[in-house]
């Protein structure tokens, strides 16, 4: 249950976050999302962050990803500043919509970030391809968007975010709007596709379960302001003999259930009472006014 | 296709049968004047007689309207991606453009026909040309701004530059909002081209046809006339649904 198991490890951590702290301020009120964060995610670790709506989680990935920038304390990606990474492209992001382009073919869509990246043309098809194989989607390279399911469309987003071998895979609920079944089998996929590329993944997801599944260590994070609460180590998938194990192998199990009431109690709080009275609103609104 | 293409077409086509035939029985029962109504009959006859000359005149209106669309149109979509690309032009342009829609711009053509010669074609293809204008850049403006926060996002995780958005998101999205302009700006064009004619100036067009044979008191004539201003606007319209469709032939739409 080690987090530093799994993929040979290269000496860089994935991430390094170091006493982060985020307000939304505008409209005459400021509501603090994130004070006080340190974490640190091991290159080829799986980290989810969980907590209540409006627990700064989705913010945090923004900041890890500098699609936000921290109000105090300092992001390092790969070893890199946040916007270093960013610009350097050193991270693939899966929002929870797709987000596709509706007007470009599966595989074009794929290809977006290579294109915009100045790889040519045959490079980046052959590139595409392997990664829709890898998804299991090779058959509807050639379709467009809207004529796939959103499971499928959640896989495409998801080969287009490992487009440029990127070493972190930042994840903000890419399940989220999926079927109970699709997202067991888009689970499994991703914990596949993670082993393959190595890619250490910071994954923000609501459902106890999913985080228990996937993860070395889940995050569990308190609201208002948004605050590392507790980590659980999970590690889950690793068998005492090195070798892994996927799908009912785990959800069946009792160390399964034993990690899902490891990290509901931990979402309870210390004090046994559930964290409930969200500030979700003032937070939307406060970012609405930025 | 052929049949989906005949289920929609029969009912609007018995509609108007039905309508022209009610109208030829209603002017013959009640002996309506010509200057009144004239019967369908008698401006199919007019049509027919004069129809070299009436297509002699479709062409110079057509070729004004079209020439103003041309230039009303690319003028549009350069404005629009200048304003959607800089922010201080869409303040500044974008209300004044939303004003000049309000107003009736045929009311301009005589004010133009008095800067220009009285054999010019310009100020018609002006006056045109800022009809077109004002629907293709409303709409290509308001698709070229939109883009969803999503894409936003995503182009911004890839370190994407203003111009690689407008190529690679915000142009390809705003291509539906560009033939819907384009559609209202076809058909606006060539009611401009007729109507400024109609303040003298140049008399070589349907619109001058129309007036010149109103005043000589040849109201089947005049509606023939008419006609052919209908056909040729019906003719804008259906190229412009014809390039959409075209142009949009690979996209998949949402609903299917």
């Amino acid at each position: 249950m080690s987090t530093e198991a799994g993929a040979p490890t290269p000496a860089q951590p994935a991430v390094v976050l170091t006493e982060i702290g985020k307000t939304f301020s505008g409209r005459g009120r400021s509501v603090e999302a994130l004070t006080d964060i340190d974490l640190t995610v091991a290159a080829g670790e799986f980290v989810s962050l969980i907590g209540p709506s409006g627990c700064g989680k989705s913010t945090l990935l923004r900041v890890i990803a500098d699609l936000l920038p921290p109000t105090s304390g300092t992001v390092l990606v790969n070893g890199k500043t946040a916007r270093q990474a960013r610009l350097g492209r050193e991270y693939g992001f899966a929002f929870q919509q797709a987000g596709l382009l509706d007007w470009r073919t599966v595989l074009a869509n794929v290809e977006l970030p290579l294109e915009l990246h100045g790889m040519d043309r045959a490079e980046r098809r052959r590139r595409a391809l392997e990664l829709l194989d890898m998804v299991g989607l090779a058959d509807f390279a050639k379709q467009r968007p809207p004529q796939l399911s959103g499971g499928m469309q959640q896989r495409v987003a998801i080969a287009r975010a490992l487009a440029e071998q990127p070493a972190l895979l930042l994840m903000d609920e890419p399940f989220g709007a999926l079927d109970e079944m699709t997202r067991e089998r888009m689970q499994d996929e991703l914990v596949r596709i993670a082993a393959e590329t190595s890619a250490a993944v910071v994954f923000v997801t609501h459902s106890i379960p999913e985080a228990a599944y996937l993860s070395d260590r889940v995050v569990v994070m308190s609201q208002r302001p948004g605050r590392i609460a507790q980590i659980v180590r999970v590690g889950l998938r690793q068998r005492a003999d090195g070798t892994s194990r996927t799908g009912a192998d785990i959800r069946e199990a009792p160390e399964f259930f034993a990690a899902i009431t490891q990290v509901r109690e931990a979402l309870r709080g210390r004090d046994g009472m559930p964290q409930t009275g969200s500030d979700d609103d003032q937070i939307s609104i406060a970012k609405r006014a930025l | 296709m052929l049949r989906r293409a005949v289920v929609s077409l029969a009912p609007p086509i018995i509609f108007g049968v039905a309508v022209i035939l009610l109208w030829q029985l209603f002017v013959t029962a009640r002996h309506i004047k010509s200057f009144v109504l004239p019967a369908p009959s008698a401006i199919w006859t007019a049509f027919r007689t004069d129809h070299s000359r009436i297509l002699t005149a479709a062409e110079h209106t057509g070729l004004n309207a079209l020439v103003g669309l041309v230039v009303g149109t690319l003028l549009a979509v350069l404005v629009a991606a200048f304003a959607a690309r800089l922010k201080i032009a869409d303040a500044m342009v974008t209300p004044l453009i939303a004003a000049l829609a309000a107003m009736p711009i045929v009311a301009l053509a005589p004010l133009l026909n008095d800067m220009y010669s009285s054999t010019s074609t310009l100020p018609r293809r002006i006056v045109v040309a800022i009809s077109a204008f004002v629907p293709v850049f409303m709409n290509v403006l308001r698709g070229l701004k939109r883009l969803s926060p999503v894409h936003a996002e995503l182009m911004a995780s890839y370190a994407a530059s203003g111009t690689a958005v407008l190529r690679t998101i915000r142009i390809p999205g705003a291509l539906p909002y560009f033939f819907t302009g384009l559609r209202i700006a076809a058909s606006l064009s060539v009611i401009a081209a007729v109507v400024t004619e109609y303040f003298g100036g140049l008399q070589d067009g349907l619109g001058s046809r129309i007036t010149s044979a109103v005043s000589a008191t040849n109201y089947p004539g005049a509606w023939a006339s008419v006609l052919g201003a209908v056909l040729l606007g019906l003719l804008f319209y259906v190229v412009a649904v014809v390039t959409e469709r075209l142009a949009m032939s690979r996209r998949v739409d949402a609903s299917q």
